[in-house]
């Protein structure tokens, strides 16, 4: 099986057409020591109804987060996605079409992205979006990239609250440069240090990264930093997380000159990490630096309005080596699921799964800090998480709440050793409910209880 | 406008001086080839340049060339106009069009280039 | 016409998706500062249905006919791919939960890493990279690692001038700097050329195999044979792997690092662009370079190993682009050795008889058997006035999608197609017929072409407007392009 639908006598048909009398007259450029003898070592060539069994057993070994009490978080989170969501993306119009390189037949493409950017410019207030990157990594990594070639310079400050993912990935994009990246410490409160990002701002310096929340869930004084950054000629960089918006001030307002973040929370599942979808958005005057597709509005020879990928010169087809990115295949089905998702909830859904997010965060962190031991790490108002610090080891505990159905947090130990190996970060979203904090803090006080 | 003044480049750039100020710009036929430009981006006035040192870029809609300078000096002057309206390039390239004017510490790098003759040859027409 | 969501009225409901908070909080404890509207749509659950019905409608699409894009590969993306692909237990999988409750998600990344390994003849395969350009860049920063490792200083990587200009790119945001290596009158890699611009400097020699052209670089051996000897690397972009399967494996040839695209050759939807997936592959030498972390066996159970001292580190924030692994693996699945070799045996006859047919209206500069695509070029209409371009509009008009125009940059007015295998003798039959009779046009009444499209949504666009002035987004105080 192969979803070839031609028969041996098509194939006949087309070889005789052709003027040869078998593949291999087809295939005599491939040198004859090149080719394969004999089949692949492969397992399959089987049926639908046994591909799907297959998948059966392959599902049942998996316990997914969304079936048990998840506060995970840390980025990827466990969110309500309205069922218009999935049911748009699988019309076979959107997700079975290639990049819309042919505008007058890719208007439903094209037009759906100008909306989805049209809804991050929203979000953050920012003045334009780009159609999409892989995910929040490579966005802040491309907009370090950006940075430096806007200022050329080569040094850009970023948080050490920053989870090891991330820098890892900044890492591999900015060795190549020669980007020098430097971390600030975090402050008790779990904020950027401004004391000593004052001091390590300077004329070589490109941009300043903050991200807001932060990584630990801590909202940082943007415009506090935003005076420093724009004091010093850097640019400043907000990497920031798209729910949080409905509630924080925007970027735009506080003077970043790009925002990006990690699309996720709009309308995609968990799906173990992928696909994601990178948002990157920045004041107009930086968009000749700006990576990846861009879509504008136009108007046909009938003058009726329609939509076509613009500054293309900017891209790796047309400038090749001296493109902004190299990025061409982006995430696009992901940003027409987060303009479904923006639609369907609207401003005062959207507000609302911000405000639940927040306030069942506030519930379960006054509910577990009253709890003898079970302490915050950092003093700082938050918006959806908090880092916790057990009175037992992290390790114990999630494993004694994952047997019960709860998944308690993400464990900070590895990232930051400075914290022990008694943190943890706790994630909660709109999704969870009372009995589920509930079961949280029976179980907080039930492992971590008289230790 | 007399094209007698004029110099061509083999990369499609004219150029002519006047007081020691170079005054340049792209031919008609670097306009035909590159379709509508959409977009230059330019020196600053006061920078200094080198002959042959892409300084600049023009941008059509799906390509892109490089701007080279003709002669080696200082950017005295740049044609806001066009950056405005690029449109205005392919409409008088020879005039109203014109890109930038550089202050030239050698007026002879203008002896090698092309005159208006040689370079109809050089395009083939 | 086609208002913007943002012009449908704003007096919608915003519905009950979110069960009521069972945990309200006085909001003085909460983070509140925004006083701005975000200008999200408010129309109603039933009217945002109907407005991305409406732009659904707006598309061209593979389940509605051929898709002859080359380099793209757009087969038919088999359904039940996607019905696997939606089940909760791999949608709600958060990435870092214990490896205990997702041991099937570690099993299929592990066993598709093997299949392509076995696939490529390549000794291990990442599956990190969200996309064809993305494992290009992993790739490269893989050469990079090694180079290092070895203390040697190698800067330039040649890139052949029909490479894709993914190519060229990916090697700047390394460090590299590019080369271009011109082909010869073949279409192809000249083995004396390359020995000429092969120096200690040569990091990376990059390859497109079979190339753009859709051409078998005939020298191959020999050209790996200059590259090895030179201390450098082989690097193979895999987008064209579609016609290999089953015929060649890379790595057995020679090739120290490619990638695949599973939105190409495995089958997985291309999304309107994305998302992808390009997992990278690496003979054994390199295997320590590889992102991190990897999924492994121990036993009979799968973990994730983030331990590698030489990796390059991350590319992602977690392990790729998941939701497509599913997809292909099944593929990979469903078709067995057997099946795989049958895409890439009718890849090869399909386009062979569509470039056969095609032959007679326009002109193929590099005849003789091709692989999966050919480049044919619309030279022969030029004498009517009619481009490549117009070629591409009167082909929508006739409800089809047009190939990919103007790429590879060496041929003029060039149209690079691709049918794939999943298109049937009368499909490629008919549109043969289609591109016959858009030439016959050309010659008789060369202004249809010129006019082309008319029977599409809009007709063509201002392509200049947009990029002169252009507008990135709807805003409440400026409409976008007024109709007229």
């Amino acid at each position: 099986m192969s979803y070839v639908q031609n028969t041996d006598r098509d194939r006949k048909m087309m070889l005789d057409s052709i003027g040869v009398s078998s593949l291999d007259d087809l295939l005599e450029p491939v040198p004859e020591q090149f080719r394969v003898r004999g089949d692949l070592e492969l397992p399959g060539g089987i049926s639908e109804s046994e591909v799907v069994d297959r998948f059966d057993q392959i599902a049942s070994a998996n316990r997914p987060a969304s079936s048990m009490a998840s506060f995970l978080g840390g980025g990827i989170y466990d969110r309500i996605i309205p069922a218009a969501v999935r049911f748009i993306l699988s019309r076979n119009e959107f997700y079975t079409s290639y990049t819309p390189y042919q505008a007058e037949v890719s208007q439903g493409t094209l037009q759906a992205i100008y909306e989805y950017q049209s809804m991050i410019c929203g979000l953050t207030g920012m003045e334009v979006a780009n159609a999409s990157l892989y995910d929040g990594a490579t966005a802040l990594a491309e907009s370090i990239l950006m940075a430096c070639s806007v200022k050329r310079k080569n040094r850009v400050l970023l948080p050490s609250s920053l989870p090891g993912r991330i820098k890892s990935v900044l890492k591999s994009y900015s060795a190549g440069r020669g980007i020098e990246l430097e971390y600030l410490p975090f402050t008790e409160e779990g904020t950027i240090d401004t004391g000593v990002l004052k001091k390590s701002l300077g004329p070589e310096v490109a941009g300043v990264v903050m991200a807001q929340p932060n990584y630990f869930g801590v909202v940082e004084d943007a415009e506090e930093i935003s005076s420093l950054v724009g004091g010093s000629k850097s640019l400043l960089i907000a990497y920031v997380e798209p729910v949080s918006l409905a509630l924080l001030t925007p970027p735009g307002e506080y003077g970043a000159d790009i925002a990006v973040g990690e699309g996720q929370s709009l309308g995609l599942p968990q799906n173990f990490g992928g696909p994601l979808i990178g948002f990157i958005a920045a004041k107009e005057k930086y968009v000749r630096k700006c990576p990846g597709r861009l879509i504008s509005s136009t108007v046909d020879v009938d003058g009726r309005r329609g939509y076509v990928m613009t500054l293309q010169t900017r891209e790796q087809h047309i400038r090749r080596e001296k493109a902004t990115s190299n990025i061409c295949t982006n995430e696009g089905l992901c940003a027409l699921a987060a303009a479904v998702y923006l639609s369907t909830l609207g401003e005062e859904g959207f507000r609302e799964v911000a405000l639940q997010s927040a306030s069942k965060c506030r519930t379960l962190f006054d509910m577990l800090t009253e709890i003898p031991g079970f302490k915050p790490v950092f003093s700082g108002d938050f918006f959806q998480e908090f880092v916790l610090d057990l009175p037992v080891k992290v390790s114990d505990f999630m494993e004694g709440c994952r047997r019960r159905g709860l998944l308690p947090g993400i464990p900070l130990g590895n990232d930051f050793p400075g914290l022990g190996d008694s943190a943890l970060l706790v994630s909660v979203t709109e999704r969870r409910k009372r009995e589920e904090l509930e079961l949280y803090r029976e179980l907080a006080e039930e492992l971590g209880g008289g230790r | 406008m007399n094209m007698d003044d004029f110099r061509f480049t083999e990369e499609h750039e004219w150029v002519y001086m006047e007081d020691g100020v170079a005054v340049m710009g792209i031919s008609d036929y670097a306009c035909e080839e590159l379709g509508d430009i959409v977009f230059v981006e330019l020196p600053e006035v006061g920078d200094a340049v080198q002959q042959k040192d892409a300084i600049g870029t023009i941008e059509a809609v799906k390509t892109v060339a490089d701007l080279f300078s003709p002669v080696s000096g200082e950017v005295v002057e740049v044609n806001g106009d066009i950056v405005d309206d690029p449109g205005l390039i392919k409409e008088s390239p020879f005039e109203e069009g014109w890109f930038l004017k550089i202050k030239a510490e050698d007026g002879s790098e203008l002896d090698d280039m092309l005159d208006f003759k040689q370079y109809k040859e050089f395009i083939g027409k | 016409m086609s208002r913007t969501i943002f012009e449908k009225g704003a007096s919608g409901k915003s519905g009950d998706y979110i069960h009521e908070n069972d945990c309200p909080v006085d909001q003085e404890k909460l983070v509140i500062q925004r006083n701005t509207p975000m200008n999200l749509p408010r129309i109603g659950e039933q009217g945002v249905i109907r407005h991305f019905c409406e732009l659904a409608s707006r598309n061209y699409h593979i389940d509605k006919g051929i898709y002859p894009l080359g380099s793209c590969t757009m087969k038919y993306n088999p359904v039940v791919h996607e019905e696997i692909a939606g089940r909760g237990e791999f949608g709600g999988l958060h990435p870092e939960q214990d490896p205990a409750d997702v041991q099937g998600a570690l099993e299929l990344m592990y066993n598709l890493q093997e299949s392509l390994c076995e696939i490529c003849g390549m000794d291990a395969f990442s599956l990190q990279p969200a996309a064809g350009a993305h494992g290009e860049l992993t790739g490269m920063m893989i050469a990079r690692a090694y180079f290092q490792d070895r203390g040697e200083e190698r800067r330039t990587v040649l890139v052949p001038d029909s490479a894709h200009g993914t190519n060229p790119a990916s090697v700047a945001i390394c460090g590299f700097t590019p080369e271009t290596i011109k082909s010869d009158s073949r279409g192809m890699i000249d083995p004396d050329l390359l020995r000429e611009k092969v120096n200690g400097q040569t990091a990376v020699l990059m390859l497109t195999l079979p190339n753009t052209l859709g051409l078998f670089e005939k020298d191959l051996k020999e050209i790996i044979e200059i590259v090895h000897q030179a201390g450098a690397l082989i690097y193979m972009d895999g987008a064209n792997m579609n016609a290999l399967m089953g015929i060649v494996r890379p790595g057995e040839a020679g090739v120290d690092i490619m990638h695949v695209n599973l939105h190409k050759t495995f089958s997985t939807p291309h999304g309107g662009g994305g998302p992808g997936s390009g997992p990278i592959g690496v003979l054994g030498h390199l295997a320590d370079y590889l992102p991190v972390p990897r999924p492994v066996r121990k036993g009979q159970s799968y973990d994730l190993d983030f331990e590698s001292e030489k990796s390059i580190g991350k590319i992602h924030s977690y392990y790729g682009n998941f939701n497509v692994f599913i997809k292909a693996y099944a593929y990979i699945l469903r078709l067995g050795a057997e099946g795989l070799r049958e895409v890439s045996e009718n890849a090869v006859i399909n386009a062979n008889y569509l470039m056969n047919l095609v032959k007679k209206n326009f002109t193929v500069k590099y005849p003789g058997p091709c692989m999966h695509e050919f480049v044919a070029s619309s030279d022969p209409l030029r004498e009517y006035g009619v481009k490549t371009l117009d070629v591409a509009k009167r082909l929508l008009d006739l409800g089809v999608h047009a190939p990919t125009v103007y790429f590879p940059l060496i041929v003029s007015e060039a149209l690079m197609i691709e049918p794939v295998e999943t298109e049937k003798k009368e499909t490629l039959d008919q549109f043969a017929s289609l591109l016959e009779r858009v030439a016959t046009e050309a010659a008789e009444d060369p202004q249809v072409l010129k006019d082309a499209p008319v029977n599409t949504p809009v007709r063509r666009l201002d392509e200049v407007r947009a990029a002169r002035n252009p507008d990135f987004r709807w805003s409440p105080d400026g409409n976008p392009a007024e109709e007229s």
